[in-house]
């Protein structure tokens, strides 16, 4: 019986529960400020977890365990793997700026997040209604503690209360609308009501009913319009360590949830959610876009442009099936997985000059803090820069190949309509050019203010992450193959095993 | 590594040499880096022509790799008699603008040269890419140098002029590359430009891409309406960056409606060549007269591009071997030329630090010399016979009247019109007494100066007496591309 179970599905989750609780306690041991040995131990897990992750990824095998209810596939593989790159990267920017603050007083950033990564996980392998869900909740859990670090700081506390009630409605959406499917079909496991829909023996207007419910939530976790509210105000008021944290791996998580939710699970329902889907994207496209011209503060137009960006990763989700045709599904989804996976890169980088830019009373949010940074540190006017020109989509950069792969994947669905949102969310990313640009224009052109003029320190380790970042921004705008052919064989298995 | 791509990848290279040096006190070895680099990689592009083989439309120096397997994108690189000349032009005029920054340019050095060795290293990709991602890429690569350039080292309303240039091309650029990717579709998961001159397209989908294609290209020429952001560009941009712009960058928006839009097209662009020849005679005349009421050098002398790329673009579209070929050999003239009139201006102004003509009067007393270059560059301007000017003006009035004698007539009104703004201009500059202490105390160009004005003195000259080695070398390859936009795609 205890062999059935398949613990090779599991076996990078069990390495971090067990981690996570070691750190826990091994932390309580630990006496240095800045928390060296909880700091290293959790890196050095995070690697082992990632390495196991692309071992089993690179295996190209997929593997079901505890009766279906998890799934080990190279998709999931990959994206578990980014996701623990993305948080040690987080973790190695955000040190020094949490130490600062008084944020590593104890060690609950560095379990907290490993718990929000364990989440994550669990949402990426899940493949069953009620497993999907616990991962969600046990990432956003600790996702709000996280926000909320900061007790004594009004705007991190007034953030953690927005992202907990709007984040437990949203769920509380996702769950209403699993339930209403979970009526209508009769199981929790992802095949079966695949296979169930796909029999056309339920009643389509309850399934519609839950879909809506569902998209809701889902739209809630990217932060697609109309359910963004609460992005710019949680990243903006988050310490900005945790900003990141939340707005680098968890989006791969909630790209997951998406394949999962929407492809494996109700493919059969695509023409429905596929008009959700656009309408969402739609909007985010304008909203993100001009909203995030408007702002001053370089934490909010971040977060607006995150809005804009997801509504560029949603075209590519909606592309998949051409009138009831699955033709187009491998590479529309391939697509939005590239575009997902080259957002966080790019985020990284974003949010990583930000952190190592702040100063304790000084937290250098400001578009205008940024001026002159040329002059003070050309390496990081160099990544903000590569990063910016990537966000906007300009080719050598990476950001470009993903744009480019969703348009590829709208254009060749042959539809008008489909041609014509690519026209459209071309001209939206002409608008996102402006406010990118500006970022730029402020480090090269303008000069430094005076209070900014000193030059900048940060970490050895920090400066080489970064480096390397940047570099990786440009290396795989120039050799973008390698990345792309793996989601395009992450998602064919995928849609391989779709309903058996 | 092919031929080619030493062209395409040497200035690059140097570029990010200069940029990892850095720090200002280098400045001294920066410039001799750059200027190395800069003769190296023109010198790399010489055994091109060396090597060119007389005869033959066929594609030259044609490397071919496989670069994004997923979606068939190759590097695929390779010249004609179309596109050889401006991989030349580019180098040649990289190493006058990197002799002319010299002294100009005191900050950020290595920053500075490093953005022109990019530039000049994207813009020879541009022209010898035969793969529409490649193309795309260093299409739009070109912005980020030319932005930066102009944003740092330009005048006091360079932010404005920076975000104008960039949003503007980029407008153009995008509608290019949903194009693009409808061609690739279109041809069944090929980005092969010259597959996509074979394929069988419907008029509507001729129509609608040909106005995509026009919407990157018109505007990058740039051609009336549309060209707005180009003075505004010009009269911001430290004097490299506008010689540059107005010597190779135009280019690239010419070169595109001759290896796009005509032949992937043809019928739609026969079908609205009515459209460009209008734009372009308003071009010539109207911009024409624009110019003569400018008072500012700068922008006197970017309406006069306007004008002069409004004749290329009218020896295009009609269609006959020696429209497009002096449309093609003007384009090249115009890269001598006008980056030779940006040069001068910013040989004054380095000196006065004013590009008001009413600030100059009587320099030719105070710098003989350097006024003797700039007549030369002037009666190349207007199009004097002997100077490169000449030679495509009048190949395109040649083949605008044989084509319909009004349209000739009309076009040659431009070389009046020529004639006024730039001799107006020299005459108030150059001629007369001096005009107050500023250009009393100018003191005549330098040996680097000299050097920099005789490389495109000699140029002009040598092209305006004898151009038979331009038009021999692209001669077949207008007439392969004349047969393509003959040939309809409708059947």
């Amino acid at each position: 019986m205890i062999d059935k179970l398949s613990w090779i599905t599991v076996y990078p989750e069990i390495v971090l529960v067990i981690m996570a609780c070691v750190i826990a306690l091994l932390d309580l041991g630990v006496k240095t400020p800045r928390r060296t040995g909880t700091y290293v131990l959790t890196l050095l897990t995070l690697a082992v977890v990632a390495a196991m992750e692309a071992f089993y990824a690179l295996g190209g095998q997929t593997f079901y365990g505890f009766g279906g209810m998890v799934v080990s596939d190279p998709m999931g593989g990959w994206l578990k793997c980014f996701s623990s790159i993305s948080l040690m990267v987080t973790l190695v920017y955000g040190r020094p700026y949490a130490a600062d603050r008084e944020m590593l007083r104890g060690g609950e950033l560095f379990t907290l997040s490993l718990f929000a990564l364990l989440g994550m996980f669990v949402m990426i392998s899940g493949h069953n209604f009620l497993v999907i869900y616990m991962g969600l909740e046990l990432m956003t859990l600790s996702s709000y503690a996280l926000v909320a670090l900061r007790r004594d700081n009004a705007t991190a506390t007034e953030a953690a209360m927005k992202y907990f009630v709007l984040g437990a409605l949203a769920s509380g959406f996702l769950l209403y609308g699993l339930s209403m499917l979970y009526g209508a079909t009769g199981s929790l496991d992802l095949n079966e009501v695949f296979n169930a829909i796909a029999s056309r023996q339920v009643k389509h207007q309850v399934l519609v009913f839950g879909l809506v419910f569902i998209v809701a939530g889902l739209a809630f976790k990217l932060g697609a319009v109309p359910f963004h509210m609460w992005l710019p105000d949680v990243y903006h008021g988050a310490p900005t360590a945790i900003t990141l944290l939340i707005g680098g791996a968890p989006q791969l998580a909630a790209f997951a949830i998406c394949i999962r939710l929407l492809v494996e699970g109700l493919l059969p329902l695509a023409i429905d959610w596929q008009q959700m889907l656009a309408l969402m994207a739609i909007g985010s496209l304008i909203i993100g876009n001009l909203a995030a011209v408007a702002q001053s503060n370089l934490k909010r137009m971040l977060a607006f442009s995150t809005i804009s960006q997801m509504g560029f990763l949603l075209l590519g989700l909606l592309a998949g099936v051409v009138n009831g045709n699955q033709m187009n599904t491998e590479s529309a989804y391939s697509a939005a997985m590239f575009y997902a996976v080259t957002y966080v890169l790019t985020t990284l980088g974003a949010f990583g000059i930000i952190l190592l830019l702040a100063r304790v009373g000084h937290e250098s949010e400001e578009i205008t803090d940024l001026a002159g940074l040329n002059q003070r540190s050309p390496l990081y006017a160099g990544v903000m820069a590569i990063a910016m020109f990537s966000l906007a989509g300009l080719p050598p950069l990476v950001g470009f190949y993903a744009k480019l792969a969703v348009l590829q994947a709208l254009i060749s669905s042959q539809q008008t309509s489909y041609i014509l949102l690519a026209i459209f969310a071309v001209m939206m990313s002409l608008i996102g050019a402006f406010y990118y640009l500006r970022v730029v224009k402020v480090m090269y052109f303008d000069a430094p203010e005076a209070h900014n003029a000193q030059p900048i320190s940060a970490p050895t380790d920090a400066k080489a992450v970064l480096a390397i970042n940047g570099a990786l921004i440009l290396l795989l705008g120039m050799l973008p193959g390698g990345l792309m052919t793996l989601c395009a064989q992450s998602i064919n298995s995928i849609v391989k095993s779709l309903g058996n | 590594m092919g031929l080619l791509s030493l062209a395409i990848w040497t200035p690059i290279i140097f570029g990010a040499v200069l940029l990892a040096l850095g720090r200002d006190e280098q400045a001294r070895s920066v410039r001799w880096i750059a200027l190395i680099g800069a003769v190296v990689s023109f010198l790399v592009t010489l055994p091109l022509y060396d090597g060119f083989q007389l005869g033959t439309s066929a594609m030259q120096f044609v490397e071919k790799g496989s670069w994004i397997q997923r979606f068939n994108v190759s590097y695929h690189v390779g010249v004609d008699g179309i596109s050889l000349w401006f991989v030349l032009l580019t180098a040649f005029i990289n190493v006058v603008v990197i002799i002319a920054s010299w002294e100009a340019i005191t900050t950020r050095v290595s920053q500075y040269m490093a953005a022109f060795m990019m530039l000049s290293g994207l813009m020879i990709g541009v022209f010898s890419a035969l793969d529409g991602i490649l193309f795309y890429v260093f299409f739009e690569a070109t912005l980020i140098p030319m932005y930066l350039i102009i944003g740092i080292w330009g005048g006091p309303n360079k932010i404005y002029a920076a975000f104008k240039f960039f949003l503007y091309t980029l407008l153009g650029s995008l509608l290019l590359l949903v194009a693009l990717i409808y061609l690739y579709n279109k041809s069944g998961g090929s980005f092969d430009i010259l597959t996509w001159h074979k394929l069988p397209l419907g008029s509507a989908v001729q129509t609608v891409l040909f106005f995509a294609f026009f919407a990157a290209f018109a505007v990058k020429v740039p051609m009336w309406p549309v060209h707005t952001w180009l003075p505004d560009v010009h009269v911001e941009a430290p004097t490299g960056g506008s010689a540059v712009l107005a010597a190779i960058m135009l280019k690239l928006g010419a070169y595109g409606f001759l290896r796009f839009s005509m032949p992937i097209a043809p019928d739609a662009s026969r079908e609205w060549a009515w459209v460009m020849i209008a734009l372009s005679v308003i071009a010539v005349i109207y911009v024409g007269l624009v110019a003569l009421v400018q008072q500012d050098m700068k922008k006197l002398v970017a309406y006069s591009s306007v004008a002069h790329m409004g004749f290329v673009t009218l020896g295009f579209f009609i269609f006959n071997d020696i429209g497009v070929s002096g449309g093609i050999v003007q384009m090249i003239a115009h890269g001598f030329v006008s980056g030779a009139m940006f040069l001068c201006i910013g040989v004054l102004y380095d000196r006065v630090h004013s590009r008001e003509i009413a600030s100059y009067g009587g320099v030719v007393n105070t710098m003989p010399k350097f006024a003797a270059f700039a007549l030369l560059f002037a009666m190349a301007n207007c199009g004097l016979p002997g100077t490169a000017g000449f030679v495509g003006e009048w190949m395109v009035i040649l083949g605008a009247v044989k084509s319909n004698f009004w349209l000739g007539a009309a076009a040659a009104t431009a070389l009046i019109f020529g004639a006024a703004y730039t001799l107006w201009m020299f005459k108030r500059v150059y001629l007369g007494p001096v005009a107050n202490d500023d250009v009393k105390a100018l003191t005549d160009i330098n040996s680097r100066e000299f050097l920099m004005l005789s490389m495109l003195a000699i140029a002009v000259l040598y092209m305006g007496i004898y151009p038979k080695p331009f038009t021999d070398v692209m001669n077949p390859s207008v007439a392969d591309l004349l047969k393509h936009v003959a040939a309809s795609k409708l059947n």
